[in-house]
């Protein structure tokens, strides 16, 4: 047996200052991958805000783009795609939420654990599904023989969202501690009136915080409105049963333009997009935490 | 001039009745509960084997035994909490009022209606004190005189006087006792026929726990309880019949609890007639 010796000579014959050196080595190149993800966002950020910042004022949220062949260069806006991302992330939102609530409640508070497994899978795997799948998956469903339309933009947002509206409410509900639950049944309240009026309640910020997510995740998604909404006109239009222009569609369409304007317009509407996403992902970590805090305090 | 550590000035804030009144012949108490050859397993693992025992009307009943003897699980099973856990299966009847509990067609719901439940950790919901106890009247129809029907359930559970100033207070700004107490007063609120509590003063303090033995003799001329304890001096002083459970092993190393002796509390602890009882109640457990 060795003795617990701790003089110089004894630590260097068992390599201390070699494991140190590779201590200090592995702890530099994990900062030094952190710092890259910080690094590529802050690149990011500050690439579309230098080239997009130019041309972001209030007649870029406010005017349409200007009618083709116009004799007079007016200012060009990009109203219209602004309008249509509203509508159509809203009516997903609209889907999507009561969809993927009930989803979470099915699983978290009444279905058998084997269920739940399976279904739990399936949702991760809808979530896996790629954006563009979902949207050729629409267009045969909705677009084809009837035409493109904001529903049907809606409606393959909503199928991107439900999965993640689903997985966080279930994060948030296993978190409502199993004492709650059996205080109101052992009252003799019914099951659903438990989850309803005891379980919910403890759950809106954690709810809240997903749909926040899930809606900036897909106000920038493209692929699937190439397909089912994408073919509309330069007016300003609220109406879902047309195609909608939307703004990640239009950015795309602005970017292949001939017109070095155009690049600079796409460029601002990127920003405004890329600063709703990220002010919403903050607001939602916000929210989240609160969530979560009142939550482990009151047991 | 008194001085603060004076002990003739401090007084038990709390008194315990300790001399109970001398109990009926068994023959002449009505049966609420009559247990029957009752198994609980967990998972195809039994948690306790053939518990047989009747559990009368307007008496305390505890049951004491060491932990893992299947107390729990036994009190949960009268008002089928267990139903909450999916690998959870029984065998054997509950009968209560002659019904039996057990079985499949019996609603769940309407069975804890009528056999409330405080559990081991005071779990308020966070309302108001007030919401506490009037949202179970609301939800189950007794809406009439909901303001009159809270004082009552509050003054029976001996919290009143504390919260009356601050019913719109947050229940979770309570201390533990007086949320035990609040959970108590929740359960008497809805009329139950019997209140089941499972270990409820493990978390509390001496006089908490004073307060709620104190309130359980008080109620019990209109409840009938049935009290999970590991505390045997708390079964001495509030129970009238005591059922000790203990812990049997299998020749494979199986472990399960089972009913040892049920009797009047006194027998229990003063002449009990098996060896295992005497040892546990004794200090002497092995």
């Amino acid at each position: 047996m060795s003795t617990h010796s701790l003089t110089k000579a004894s630590l260097r014959a068992e390599g201390l200052p070699r494991r140190r050196a590779v201590n200090r080595a592995m702890e530099l190149v994990a900062w030094l991958a952190a710092a890259l993800g910080v690094a590529i966002l802050g690149v990011v950020v500050w690439s579309v805000a230098r080239r997009g910042a130019g041309a972001l004022n209030l007649d870029l949220l406010t005017k349409t783009p200007s009618v083709a062949f116009s004799l007079t260069p007016v200012k060009q806006g990009l109203a219209n795609a602004f309008a249509g991302s509203l509508v159509i992330v809203g009516i997903a939102t609209l889907m999507a939420l009561p969809v993927g609530i009930l989803v979470a409640i099915y699983l978290n508070e009444f279905a058998r654990p084997s269920v739940r497994t399976a279904v739990s899978l399936t949702l991760d795997v809808l979530n896996g599904v790629p954006a563009i799948v979902i949207g050729i998956f629409v267009y045969g469903l909705l677009v084809l023989g009837h035409g493109q339309s904001g529903f049907a933009g809606s409606f393959a947002l909503a199928c991107i969202m439900l999965p993640l509206v689903a997985r966080s409410t279930m994060e948030v509900l296993t978190l409502v501690p199993m004492s709650l639950r059996e205080a109101s049944l052992a009252l003799g309240v019914p099951r659903w009136r438990t989850t309803l009026s005891i379980v919910l309640p403890q759950t809106i910020g954690g709810i809240v915080t997903g749909t926040v997510l899930a809606v900036a995740r897909v106000a920038g998604e493209t692929a699937p409105l190439l397909f089912v909404s994408s073919l509309a006109g330069t007016s300003l239009s609220w109406d879902p049963h047309h195609a909608l222009q939307t703004v990640p569609v239009a950015i795309f369409e602005l970017s292949e333009s001939a017109d070095p304007a155009d690049h600079t317009r796409a460029w601002a509407a990127a920003l405004v997009l890329l600063i709703f996403i990220l002010f919403s992902s903050l607001g939602a970590r916000w929210l989240a935490t609160r969530t979560t805090r009142r939550l482990s305090t009151s047991r | 001039m008194q001085r603060p550590n004076d002990t003739s000035t401090i007084e038990r804030s709390v008194k315990v009745e300790t001399h109970r009144q001398p109990m009926p012949p068994r023959e002449r108490l009505e049966r609420i509960f009559a247990v029957e050859h009752l198994d609980a397993l967990y998972g195809g693992k039994p948690a306790i084997k053939d518990v047989s025992m009747d559990v009368y009307k307007n008496l305390v009943t505890a049951i004491i035994g060491p932990s893992g003897c299947g107390k729990s699980t036994f009190i949960r099973c009268l008002n089928r909490m267990n139903d909450l856990i999916p690998s959870f299966s029984q065998t054997g009847s509950i009968r209560y009022h002659g019904q039996d509990i057990t079985d499949p067609g019996v609603d769940p719901v309407a069975v804890r209606r009528n056999i409330g439940m405080v559990f081991q950790r005071p779990n308020p919901f966070p309302k108001s004190i007030q919401d506490n106890v009037a949202w179970g009247l609301k939800v189950l129809g007794l809406k009439d005189n909901l303001d009159e029907r809270v004082e009552r359930a509050l003054t029976q559970a001996a919290l009143w006087d504390e919260v009356k100033d601050r019913l719109k207070a947050s229940a979770l700004s309570l201390s533990g006792g007086q949320q035990q107490r609040l959970c108590i007063a929740r359960a008497i609120a809805v009329e139950p026929d019997v209140v089941l509590m499972d270990e409820p003063a493990s978390a509390l303090d001496p006089i908490a726990t004073a307060a709620i033995e104190q309130l359980m003799h008080s109620l019990k001329s209109e409840y009938t309880f049935v009290i999970v304890t590991h505390n045997m001096q708390q079964a001495a002083r509030v129970a009238d019949m005591t059922a000790f459970f203990s812990i049997s092993r299998g020749e494979e190393g199986q472990r399960w609890g089972e009913l040892v002796e049920y009797d009047a509390t006194e027998k229990i602890f003063t002449a009990p007639s098996d060896k295992r009882t005497e040892d546990y109640v004794t200090g002497r457990f092995g």
